[in-house]
């Protein structure tokens, strides 16, 4: 069955992604500019995940204070800036989304 | 503060439960969209279980859909978990002294909350004992809850109405995740940096978007390190 063929390269290949540098601690410690890079993993995957649902829906891109899921995301953003609680985020996001959704902005669904 | 095996353990379960929420549509849909495509839902556990990370998992289910070709498929899917690279590569030096097995099972488990979560805690207690029990705590409990939200759409049919646009949640949970990580001007920059370059990014192939704005992201990063480095240093 070709679909469990796929699934289980994918979940070979992802598990050998998951595992690579684990068992090369020594070398990821050995090279500076590379212990340096590590720092910004983080920093940098994250917001490149988030930032796209925000502003992409639908295959366009909608920059605009019309754009409730953009809205929402500022306030969620604010709000994890200032309390670093992340149930507050969560709960910040959700609600300013309905209040925007009900005030008849885009990004329902 | 103890920092017992059980102790860690717990304390990676509290840090991560604010995150269920947003994982919970994530899962019910990973699972609804694998039989809605008419894969049987002991597959589409299967594929949960075995593949372990959502976003690759609805590419996956949305490329059979389309019948495209199956190296297209792995390679996609591949590329999209690409990003556990550099999660690893992060990991790597807090792991260090844990046997082969113990680091099997930190891959296995590996997913962005349970790195984010983790990566924070351990940037902040840098030598706090016992991370692995903390990691664990993080981990095997958003195993549980992928698993079980993934049955439910898969077996249960369990929908949540899209009116209530609680895929929403997901997005929430990564910027409650992301935060946390720009603690300094540098990681300001790449933050932004990345975010900024997500957006352009769109139109490549193959999702490669993610690992090139995040690529540039540590870069802008970098810089603005030795462009501080370099005023610190100046007479």
């Amino acid at each position: 069955m070709t679909v469990l063929a796929i699934v289980v390269a994918v979940g070979i290949g992802t598990f050998l992604m998951r595992l690579s540098f684990l068992p090369l601690a020594e070398h990821t410690g050995k090279i500076p500019a590379l212990k340096r890079a590590l720092r910004f993993v983080p920093a940098a995957v994250l917001p490149a995940i988030v930032m796209p649902s925000l502003l992409y829906q639908d295959g366009t891109l909608h920059l605009s204070l019309g754009n409730a899921r953009l809205m929402a995301g500022l306030v969620a953003i604010v709000v994890a800036r200032l309390t670093g609680n992340a149930l507050l985020t969560l709960a910040s996001g959700m609600i300013s989304l309905w209040f925007l959704q009900a005030m008849g902005l885009a990004g329902a669904h | 503060m103890s920092s017992s095996p059980r102790s860690q353990f717990l304390s990676g379960l509290r840090a991560v439960l604010p995150m269920v929420p947003g994982m919970i549509p994530f899962a019910t849909v990973s699972g609804i969209a694998a039989v809605e495509i008419g894969m049987s839902p002991s597959l589409a556990m299967g594929m949960s279980v075995l593949i372990f990370a959502g976003a690759s998992q609805l590419a996956v289910v949305q490329l059979v859909a389309q019948a495209a070709p199956l190296a297209v498929i792995v390679l996609t899917a591949l590329i999209i978990n690409l990003r556990f690279t550099m999660y690893s590569a992060s990991l790597a030096l807090y792991f260090r002294a844990l046997s082969l097995r113990w680091k099997s099972l930190v891959a296995y488990l590996l997913t962005d909350p349970a790195y984010g979560v983790s990566i924070a805690r351990f940037r902040q207690f840098p030598s706090m004992a016992n991370r692995q029990w903390f990691y664990l705590g993080v981990a095997a409990s958003t195993w549980i809850v992928w698993q079980s939200f993934t049955a439910a759409g898969a077996f249960l049919g369990a929908r949540v109405p899209e009116s209530w646009s609680l895929d929403f949640a997901v997005a929430l949970m990564f910027i409650a995740l992301a935060l946390p990580a720009l603690y300094d001007r540098a990681t300001l920059a790449a933050g932004l940096a990345a975010a900024l370059a997500s957006i352009l990014v769109i139109p490549l192939p193959l999702n490669l978007g993610l690992i090139v704005a995040a690529g540039s992201g540590i870069v802008i990063g970098l810089l603005v390190d030795q462009w501080q480095e370099g005023r610190a240093g100046a007479p």
